[in-house]
């Protein structure tokens, strides 16, 4: 397929998780990804750790940045990549947590296999910088 | 069984397509979109296995509730033990690229649902390449086996256009107060559409909405048997002044439908009339006809985007579109002789090859 020219483009899903209605931060960080040249799919409030994996899968995004203001971080986050790797879809995607997490469950989360927990005060371009150097289309 | 050889990477999708494998049917998904090496013999693989869903295009502006609309359609698709696919596209940055693809939010009523399979796809600002991919989607969801597709898209432009004529029906979503008559009058939005609908019918201005539309309709449809000036062998079998079949034996008229997408009022109307026009298509040998002027697109997309790929490479080679452009802009060039450049050895390769044969390039 000489012919063929490839072109790729990142995507990330930015979910929101359970009863969580603050999805300010989701917002900006949805914006800040597609201003990075992202392809961004947003959730939308309120979903179920089911509802995120399935649409993960069917997106087969790179990237899956979930918010979570509300501390069920600990219940939400493992159902989400275990759901992830019942679908055999945990390997290539690119899990990060934003939100208000302490620091002893982000080392947990981190053990789950979350890349990077981003908390209160992290700049934008950071965030952008760190899915463009660990995500993507190999 | 057309097997070119599969790449060991492309001969498990395929496999996982075809057994119903989500995550396979995703992954193909990206690589056709990002046409990756590899996924048209993918394509070219499934081929023999599509044919059988029915495929729905639904266009209208931003904000018309089409997203809304196809939710709740889905869940009727559902109900009836259908099984549905979705795309979604949404447009994407000019500048950056970037996109933010919001449709996925509407379609709640199925999530969950594995059995309906939504895909989101961003333009990519790539040229005519979405609508090629689009299409491609909707084969790999159609191997994959799902009854009903839907392609769901911002009206009004060629790329939509072009992405709609990958469907057998065409849902054109208006919404109430969208302008007046002249507004619908703009090309592309009456012709693309077999059946229009009016979202957000409770709201004041539905009704007039309605009424511009049913005039325009009919307008459209219906001059050929009273107006024809002069020759008309029959009552109804005055021939259409167009493509279109307006005589009103086996013609169809696009009907107009309210629908209220967040109650679902109407939705049902809807259903039935997408089911009228598939049997409409079916009875009338249209659907055949319509076959092929797809297969002829599709053909001609495919040679276009090889062609273009060519001519990028040889752009390449001669350092780039880039530096070209700038000597265009220094005053050493015009594009003109630029464009020569770069498209004579290309002619010249074609020529020799088929020299043997009747072969002319350009009309030369």
């Amino acid at each position: 397929m000489s012919a063929d020219q490839t072109q790729r483009a990142t995507r990330c899903l930015v979910a929101k998780v359970g009863l969580d209605g603050h999805d300010r931060g989701a917002h900006v960080i949805a914006r800040a990804f597609r201003d990075a040249g992202f392809e961004v799919i947003y959730s939308g409030l309120h979903r179920a750790p089911d509802e995120i994996v399935q649409a993960a899968v069917q997106e087969d995004v790179d990237v899956l940045g979930i918010s979570i203001l509300s501390g069920a971080h600990n219940t939400l986050v493992p159902k989400v990549i275990e759901g992830l790797q019942s679908y055999d879809a945990f390997e290539d995607t690119l899990i990060v947590v934003g939100g208000i997490i302490p620091d002893e469950d982000t080392a947990e989360l981190k053990e789950l296999g979350v890349a990077e927990v981003f908390g209160p005060g992290t700049s934008i371009s950071e965030t952008v910088e760190f899915v463009r150097e660990h995500a993507g289309p190999e | 069984m057309s097997e070119t050889q599969l790449s060991t990477e492309n001969a498990d999708l395929h496999e996982g397509i075809l057994a119903g494998d989500h995550s396979a049917l995703a992954r193909a998904i990206t690589n056709i979109e990002n046409r990756t090496p590899g996924s048209r013999a993918l394509l070219s693989a499934l081929y023999e296995h599509t044919g059988s869903a029915t495929v729905l295009g639904v266009t209208g502006s931003p904000g018309a509730g089409k997203s809304t609309l196809v939710d709740k359609l889905v869940r009727q698709y559902r109900n009836n033990g259908e099984t549905v696919g979705v795309i979604a596209v949404d447009p994407s940055s000019p500048y950056t690229g970037g996109s933010v693809l919001g449709d996925r939010i509407r379609m709640n009523s199925t999530a969950g649902d594995m059995d309906v399979f939504v895909r989101s796809m961003s333009a990519r600002g790539r040229l005519g390449g979405l609508s090629m991919a689009t299409a491609d989607a909707v084969k790999a969801l159609d191997a994959f086996g799902k009854d009903r597709i839907i392609v769901e898209t911002v009206g009004a432009g060629q790329n939509e256009v072009d992405i709609v004529e990958t469907a057998e029906t065409v849902v054109v979503v208006v919404q109430p107060g969208s302008g007046d008559d002249v507004q619908l009058l703009k090309a592309g939005i009456l012709e693309i559409g077999d059946i229009f609908v009016v979202n957000k019918a409770d709201m004041d201005e539905a009704a007039g909405t309605v009424a511009e539309l049913e005039a325009m309709v009919h307008m459209d449809n219906s001059p050929t048997a009273g107006l024809s000036t002069g020759h008309h062998t029959g009552d109804a079998s005055g021939s259409a002044k167009s493509e279109k079949p307006s005589d009103d034996e086996g013609g169809w008229t696009p009907p107009v439908i309210q629908t209220v997408g967040t109650t679902g009022v109407g939705v049902d109307e809807l259903r039935a009339a997408v089911d009228a026009h598939r049997e409409h298509l079916i009875d009338s040998g249209e659907r055949e006809a319509r076959r092929q002027t797809r297969a002829e697109t599709e053909i001609r997309r495919l040679l276009r985007s090889d062609l273009a790929t060519l001519a990028e490479r040889a752009a390449e080679r001669r350092g780039g579109i880039d530096a070209l452009a700038a000597a265009v802009v220094r005053g050493e060039r015009d594009p003109y002789n630029v464009v020569d450049e770069l498209a004579d050895p290309l002619k010249n390769a074609v020529s020799e090859r088929l020299e043997t044969d009747d072969w002319t390039v350009d009309g030369e």
